[in-house]
């Protein structure tokens, strides 16, 4: 076997080796809250972070283990942290960056969810948060102050085939002594590792592409374990002693794991948005298919785009994947194996005919998810994206035209045809 | 935790017992049995077989720096190893002086003053001070057996490893050898780390208590 194993042979196995107890060959659903200690010295060991082991699910679990280190191969990054849901990874990555008053630079093209929790929710921490357009590098470099601690942002845009510079914006990050975070829920590590082109974290909602079945809400956070902490004195947390540890520096301790540890030790310790190790099990399942199912995926929704760009029903489709789109060389460049599932498209008739389509599917779902095997539609404006100002909904690539569609792995002919009906109710009614 | 069995291993054994016979098992140039003869030893990037072979093969082994602080990374990493059935003998000059023992084992000022044969040296000192440790090592390793200086986790000094490699001693820098022994033998995963390991085969069950090498 290769130094290191390709990328569909580590979906399958990376953390998962038989269970040394059983043999069993499948990971095994430990259902436990908690494990026994060998004696009192070794419990010790274990709170003080001197030895490895599990004390407690809140902090560590081996099922919800073995997605962490699978997730993190995937990546190329040190190590990982499942969490509850992709909105605790953000929480979860950004926790131990910020502190009241700090800021963080974020996308505007961002999943409207995010947008929300960075823009109101966060602000009850007094972390705040400064929205740029990242099409724009020189803007993302002008928003970064003395107290921002982060730049932030999608490897391919949630809902609107938007695909960023990261190199640059990377370049741009590191000049100012912060890290890049990139949430590549949409892309998926088989699309885009975004830790090779300069991102120090990753996060991402397990509950799309990598479980991939839409039955397992989750999160994680892959720490590359690139980024010194110690350097600017920016990030007390994790190089100043840590008193609930006496006096423990996690940088200095742990060297490129203390994210990581810092993440489980404290983070889920003290936040509590842990994974449960059902979920776990469920997205590890789904990770072992990833590569085939993206590859399906990409190109059922290539399909579908190139379908809707030619209907008379349809006014614009963003699809990184078309050669129409004004991301296409960066798509190349960056997912040169498909520019993803989720794209959005303009209805002619606007607000109402946008409602009218997504009530019209009939095999596609309606509903509030992407990355599923089945065909998803939603209309951004009036349900994902409706907390937003009319402003903030333009700014996000979600105004009252546009309908987002997440393409499965159902026959695409299929798709189209459903597609297709629907169109023609939304155009009849409109007009 | 350190029971009946670390208590026995804390008196002086023979020599024959605590450390690995003298070129019967460290091959005699650096990196020969993951790299080939005559290749230069990539002290970038290890391979597995290099290290757990090193992990494998070390008995007994002296952590130069050894703290008498139980929070310090220098204490539990020996406290961790000495779990996983390594001696350790910690040299500590202040300790020395003031006769004290670090859990369970006597600290000596030097490498020469450690009694009796050792397979390792484990760096746990800054860049610079390495040198002159690799030094004594090198002079020291046809008396006392060393085949190995083991530099710790950002501990890196290149002219140094290219003389002890030149004395046929195997290098290690900038690794910790906890991290590593979690990671080769499945521990490491436990915290969600990527330990770059695939494998089919069935581990071996932990076994609960102290002593054993419960790899």
């Amino acid at each position: 076997m290769a130094a290191t194993p390709g990328f569909e042979t580590r979906a399958v196995h990376a953390g998962a080796s038989p269970d040394p107890t059983t043999g069993a060959r499948q990971t095994p659903i430990f259902q436990t809250t908690s494990y026994v200690f060998d004696d009192v010295d070794h419990a010790a060991s274990l709170f003080n972070l001197q030895t490895f082991g599990y004390i407690y699910s809140r902090l560590t679990n081996p099922t919800v283990a073995v997605l962490e280190e699978r997730v993190a191969a995937l990546e190329g990054g040190r190590g990982g942290t499942a969490t509850a849901s992709g909105h605790a990874a953000q929480i979860l990555a950004l926790f131990p960056l910020m502190e009241p008053g700090a800021d963080f630079v974020a996308a505007t093209k961002l999943y409207g969810g995010s947008i929300t929790q960075f823009g109101r929710t966060f602000k009850k921490f007094d972390w705040r948060c400064t929205f740029a357009d990242f099409d724009d590098p020189e803007a993302v470099r002008k928003a970064i102050g003395p107290k921002t601690k982060a730049v932030f942002c999608e490897s391919l845009a949630n809902p609107g085939g938007v695909v960023h510079d990261l190199q640059r914006i990377a370049e741009i990050a590191h000049g100012a002594g912060i890290p890049l975070i990139v949430d590549n829920t949409m892309a998926t590590p088989y699309l885009m590792q975004p830790i090779a082109h300069g991102a120090d974290l990753v996060v991402h909602s397990t509950t799309k592409f990598l479980s991939g079945h839409g039955h397992a809400v989750g999160g994680m956070v892959v720490d590359s374990g690139k980024f010194d902490w110690t350097k600017s004195g920016k990030f007390p947390t994790l190089s100043e002693p840590e008193p609930a540890y006496h006096g423990l520096k996690f940088a200095e301790t742990f060297g490129d794991l203390a994210f990581t540890v810092h993440g489980h030790a404290v983070g889920l310790r003290d936040l509590g948005a842990c994974q449960s190790p059902m979920n776990a099990f469920l997205t590890l399942a789904g990770i072992e298919t990833l590569a085939l199912r993206m590859d399906r995926h990409c190109a059922n929704a290539l399909a579908v785009a190139q379908f809707l760009e030619k209907h008379p029903a349809v006014s614009w489709v963003s699809y990184a994947g078309l050669p129409s789109s004004k991301y296409a060389a960066l798509a190349k460049r960056y997912l040169p194996k498909g520019a993803g599932a989720v794209f959005t498209f303009g209805v002619k008739g606007g607000y109402e005919a946008g409602v009218r389509l997504v009530e019209s599917v009939q095999l596609l779902s309606h509903l509030a998810n992407i990355g599923d095997t089945r065909s998803l539609v939603i209309h951004p404006a009036s349900t994902t994206h409706r907390q937003l100002t009319p402003e903030q909904l333009k700014a996000a690539g979600a105004g009252p035209d546009v309908v987002r569609i997440s393409v499965g792995i159902e026959t695409v002919a299929d798709i189209i045809a459903d597609l297709d009906q629907a169109l023609a109710k939304s155009v009849k009614k409109a007009a | 935790m350190l029971g009946a069995a670390r208590r026995i291993q804390g008196a002086w054994r023979s020599e024959s017992e605590h450390a690995s016979p003298r070129g019967a098992r460290f091959p005699t140039r650096a990196g020969r049995d993951a790299t080939g003869a005559g290749t230069p030893m990539d002290h970038a990037s290890y391979s597995d077989e290099y290290l757990r072979a090193i992990l494998q093969r070390v008995k007994c082994f002296a952590m130069v720096g050894a703290s008498t602080d139980w929070n310090k990374p220098s204490y539990f990493a020996m406290k961790y190893l000495q779990k996983k059935g390594y001696r350790v003998i910690p040299v500590n000059p202040k300790a020395a002086e003031a006769g004290e023992e670090i859990l369970g084992e006597r600290a000596y000022p030097d490498l020469k003053s450690v009694p009796g044969r050792f397979d390792m040296v484990d760096v746990f000192r800054n860049s610079a001070a390495a040198g002159p440790i690799t030094d004594e090592a090198i002079a020291l390793a046809p008396e006392k057996g060393i085949g190995v200086v083991w530099m710790q986790l950002g501990v890196s000094n290149p002219e140094a490893a290219a003389r002890a490699e030149a004395a046929g001693l195997q290098v290690v820098m900038n690794r910790c050898p906890k991290i590593e022994y979690g990671r080769l033998f499945g521990e490491l995963s436990w915290g969600g780390f990527n330990s770059g390991i695939i494998s089919s085969k069935r581990r071996p069950v932990r076994r609960p208590v102290a002593g054993g090498n419960d790899a």
